[in-house]
């Protein structure tokens, strides 16, 4: 044995990379000990609720708030004109739109904020906002585009200057002349349209901020279920017109996200001005129909496109169009220079010469909408789109679906790949994730297994789904959001003793990031992850950071974590050589330790350099061992799945199960294979949520149909399918540990394979398309009827 | 704003508001209360007695965040008045288990991954307590279904089901 190997660490052991650790977080959670928003109490809180519009358009005509006063306990009422005193009636989006804190001159969409009530305990405030007399005068309402874009509609947005119409934006990417080209010289072309329902992120949590103002100290701290408190610092900075040093934004555990916790909402606006008011701290806790009808919906999408094809199966172009509904305000958070998010990432892993995508945006009379609900900016509608069309094509061109796929793939030689849209992708193994998937699905069985069935009337059915996104915005040329790049951070501080504090600027809400981070840090300089505190959240003492959101933490804090580490690493070299007495050339590194080259066995530890920092380092160096490190990612990291599901569907009630599903990931390196298999497993619940059941519509008077868990539905443990996972490892080749990200992968590529295995079970070409969620009484339709089944809300009767 | 706040002040707390005596046993400890009849369990145990293990997510009884057991059957406690409590005994997150020593379904959440976000987590557990209380030895089915009142939003459940059967075994001496 080699002194070496003698003194080798075992890194899964210190909880390094590719340790399954059990998470750090689970032992206050699993004790009820968690420090959720709704568990802070502040001294002589006082309590705040929301008086919500019943209506989804109206002109507010007088409110009267004198009946609150008269309740014994209420402190306070706020009103759109009381706001208004403040200039805080309105308040700036993440996306260059405005947005009313408090309805002034009319209500915009069902649920939207009316007035609010600051009481001693929160069943004498909600009292309060029963005793408050509002006078609407109703006005047409419009819950679609189409409506939104008719000739003649009423203007939502009347507030705003120059604002003729509902259009929201227009915007579009790509080459049209070449792809005009090359839908000339197609032999096929295929069609598909499609709507992508409303749906809710709805993490079990709901909303919630705690403001207090220290009139002494001019000092405001608000505590807030924020997935990035670093921009919320710098929003409430320029909203409230208070200094930036002035103002700590504090996010505690976070009963989940899902990218309903990214926008700015007007509660947490009213309770900081509550506070100020009152000089009291002031707890807002949303409840869960406020939740549903007035905060961050997503998708809500129509999708129509074109596929020139060839007919040996190569495709040579694709056309896109979409038309998005945002509900009343802009209020979702997109990175500025992309308006419909990363839409255009759809396709990016075939080889495709030619594309072209407009899109349009309307204003409607609904909550605002567009927020990337576990997704990265609208990769879910494009990846859904991009399957559902792929299995349209090879559907019209008789291809088998498995082998349409296969023969347009990105090749793995051919990385880095431009796409038709101009991202470049940087690496993957397409072909063979598609062959572990029919591998382990049993792919030419099932196939066999289906046509028998057939003949004795049972509908079986396949489905495949592949999906590449563009993860870890961004690099700071293209992305930002308000003007701020959105690179990321970490600071990590080596006590003497060699236990350490790391620091980021994201935020985790349920994704490990107290047990992951550690384990990178443990690979770079191997000290046990146990070691290794994280905290993350508190603006006064995290680094600025833009947050945890689309699937961007692991490709940017996470590589910040190991630059940081490696900057500690690089200053321990210097401390080691003047422990060993040698030149630092002479110095080499092996996980915890250093040693002299020519005598592997004279090595000092990493925490024998951590020692020595705080008490024997050489003279002129500064001393300690702490750092900072913020990662501007060179590219998006980009991640690739192959899930597939085999389905049955019971012709006499259009009832369908899940018979087995399928997932092959391939994330890069996984940091905790543990956490990675949580991630997917939580992700693809979702997408068989939105395949199957979960959606909030609306009626053509703009009332939510869905407002609460009764009627919104989402999937238990019962109806939940099981998950068989496989992985395969592409690292990216330019994460600092070749890590991509996972959060958002199975949510975005999921749902096309249930539908496509679904439209397979039904397995006729009159059939082309069924709107999610696939309901019972959609499928039946479709058999019965043998025809489409759209799923695009009411229209009025007469409009 | 100075007018403002001499509004805000001018009403006064009332007395008038009804009061009633309540004793339950909370995790093995006789409280007493005065109470408004209408106060729900859930905000008396979470604002009253200040044990935030148990949480509301839906206000509907759907998804389960503020099962406690009440007699050892699970409830969920936001739709049920405090005053319904009186005279029972009620388990709370915090009741299991001891200081020293994990309650097996709490040991199990950790070890098979149960849990991300932690927020359904106190019911879950309250749940699958009741469950293995009736039914040592479940089947995944068994499991799923009684598991079926309580949503999670981050683990699509199959940790959890795998969680539970992993407390099973360790409560049937098997691990």
């Amino acid at each position: 044995m080699t002194a070496t190997q003698e003194h080798k660490l075992d890194e899964v052991k210190i909880g390094g990379l590719g340790a399954s650790r059990r998470r750090v977080e689970d032992n206050r959670f699993i004790r009820g000990k968690g420090n959720y928003i709704d568990d802070v109490v502040l001294p002589g809180m006082l309590h705040m609720e929301i008086l919500r519009s019943p209506l989804a358009h109206a002109r507010i005509k007088s409110i009267d708030t004198s009946a609150a006063y008269a309740i014994p306990g209420v402190r306070l009422v706020l009103t759109g004109d009381l706001m208004a005193t403040r200039n805080l009636a309105w308040m700036p989006t993440l996306s260059y739109d405005t947005q009313a804190v408090l309805a002034t001159d009319k209500v915009r969409f069902q649920g939207q904020e009316v007035a609010c009530v600051i009481a001693d305990d929160p069943y004498i405030a909600k009292d309060g906002c029963d005793a408050i007399r509002v006078e609407y005068e109703p006005l047409p309402v419009i819950v679609n585009p189409t409506q939104a874009l008719a000739a003649g509609a009423p203007i939502i947005r009347d507030d705003k200057e120059n604002q003729p119409d509902n259009t929201c934006f227009t915007w579009e990417v790509g080459d049209q002349e070449a792809t005009d080209r090359a839908f000339a010289e197609a032999d096929v072309v295929s069609k598909l349209q499609l709507h992508y329902p409303r749906s809710h992120p709805s993490p079990l949590e709901c909303c919630g901020s705690i403001a207090d103002f220290d009139r002494a100290t001019q000092k405001l701290t608000v505590y807030m279920t924020t997935q990035a408190p670093h921009i919320i610092r710098a929003a409430v900075a320029l909203i409230a017109e208070l200094p930036e040093h002035m103002i700590r934004v504090i996010s505690p555990d976070l009963g989940g996200g899902f990218g309903n916790k990214v926008p700015a909402y007007p509660g947490y606006v009213m309770s900081i001005l509550a506070s100020i008011l009152t000089e009291r701290p002031v707890k807002w806790i949303e409840d869960r129909t406020g939740n549903l009808i007035s905060t961050g919906f997503a998708r809500d999408v129509y999708l129509d496109g074109e596929m020139a094809l060839r007919k040996d199966g190569k495709i040579l172009g694709v056309r896109m169009h979409t038309e998005s509904d945002h509900g009343a305000f802009f209020a979702d958070a997109q990175p500025s220079k992309f308006k419909i998010g990363l839409m255009h990432s759809a396709f990016a892993a075939y080889d495709i010469p030619a594309a072209h995508l407009s899109a349009r945006g309307v204003y409607t009379n609904k909550a605002p909408g567009g927020v990337a609900y576990r997704c990265s900016f609208r990769v879910t509608e494009a990846m859904f789109f991009q399957e559902r069309m792929v299995q349209a094509a090879a559907d019209d061109l008789g291809m088998d679906q498995a082998e349409f796929r296969r023969v347009n793939f990105v090749r793995d030689d051919d990385f880095p790949h431009r796409t038709p849209f101009g991202f470049l992708t940087d690496s993957g193994q397409y072909a063979k994730c598609l062959d572990v998937g029919l591998e382990a699905i049993g792919y030419d069985d099932f196939r066999r297994q289906q046509a028998e069935a057939r003949k004795r009337g049972r509908l079986l059915g396949i489905g495949i789904s592949t999906m590449t996104e563009p993860l870890g915005a961004g690099n700071s040329r293209e992305y930002d959001i308000l003007g701020i790049k959105m690179f990321d951070s970490a600071e990590l501080r080596v006590h003497m003793t060699g236990k350490a504090l790391l620091r980021t600027g994201a935020k985790t809400q349920g994704q490990g990031h107290e047990t992951t981070w550690a384990q990178i840090v443990a690979h770079e300089l191997g000290i046990p992850a146990e070691d290794i505190v994280v905290e993350e959240g508190d603006t006064d003492t995290a680094p600025f950071g833009m947050g945890t959101y689309a699937s961007r933490s692991t490709p940017v804090a996470g590589a910040a974590v190991a630059m940081v580490s490696r900057k500690i690493r690089a200053k321990a070299r210097k401390l080691a050589a003047h422990l060993l007495e040698v030149s630092e050339e002479d110095v080499e590194w092996e996980l915890g330790r250093f040693y002299v080259r020519s005598n592997p066995a004279q090595g000092v530890s990493i925490q024998e350099c951590a020692m020595a920092a705080y008490s024997n380092m050489p003279d002129g160096m500064e001393p300690g061992l702490e750092g900072n490190a913020y990662y501007d990612p060179p590219n998006l990291t980009w991640p690739f799945a192959c899930y597939i599901a085999t389905v049955e569907v019971d012709p006499v009630t259009g009832v369908w199960d899940v018979l087995r599903f399928v997932a092959v990931d391939d994330c890069g390196v996984r940091i905790n294979p543990m956490v990675v298999e949580g991630q997917i497993m939580g992700g693809l619940t979702e997408a068989y949520a939105m395949a199957n059941m979960q959606f909030i519509t609306f009626d053509a008077d703009g009332n939510c149909i869905g407002s609460n868990f009764m009627d919104y539905l989402l999937p238990t443990a019962w109806e939940t399918p099981g998950w068989e996972l496989h992985e395969v490892v592409t690292p990216c080749p330019h994460h600092p540990i070749g890590a991509k990200g996972i959060g958002e992968c199975a949510t975005v590529g999921g749902p096309a394979a249930f539908v496509n295995a679904v439209l397979n079970a039904i397995g006729s070409s009159q059939v082309r398309n069924i709107d999610m969620p696939l309901l019972p009484d959609r499928v039946y339709d479709a058999i019965v009827r043998q025809q489409d089944v759209s799923g695009a809300p009411p229209v009025k009767q007469g409009d | 704003m100075t007018s403002l706040f001499d509004e805000i002040t001018a009403a006064e707390p009332d007395d008038a508001v009804p009061v009633r005596r309540v004793t339950i046993t909370v995790n093995g400890q006789r409280r007493t209360a005065d109470i408004e009849p209408r106060l729900l369990l859930a905000h008396l145990l979470r604002q009253g007695l200040r044990l935030t293990g148990t949480h509301t997510g839906c206000d509907t009884t759907n998804c389960g965040a503020c099962t406690v057991l009440v007699d050892g059957q699970p409830v969920k406690s936001c739709t049920m008045l405090a005053v319904q409590a009186d005279g029972h005994e009620v388990t709370t997150v915090e009741g299991l288990g001891t200081p020293s020593e994990l309650d097996p379904v709490q040991e199990g959440f950790k070890e098979e991954h149960g849990l991300q976000c932690g927020f359904c987590t106190p019911g879950m557990l309250l749940a699958s307590k009741a469950l293995l209380a009736e039914n040592p030895d479940p089947t995944e089915d068994e499991v799923r279904f009684a598991l079926s009142g309580n949503l999670c939003r981050c683990t699509g459940y199959q940790n959890i089901v795998k969680a539970v059967l992993w407390a099973a075994k360790k409560q049937r001496g098997e691990s």
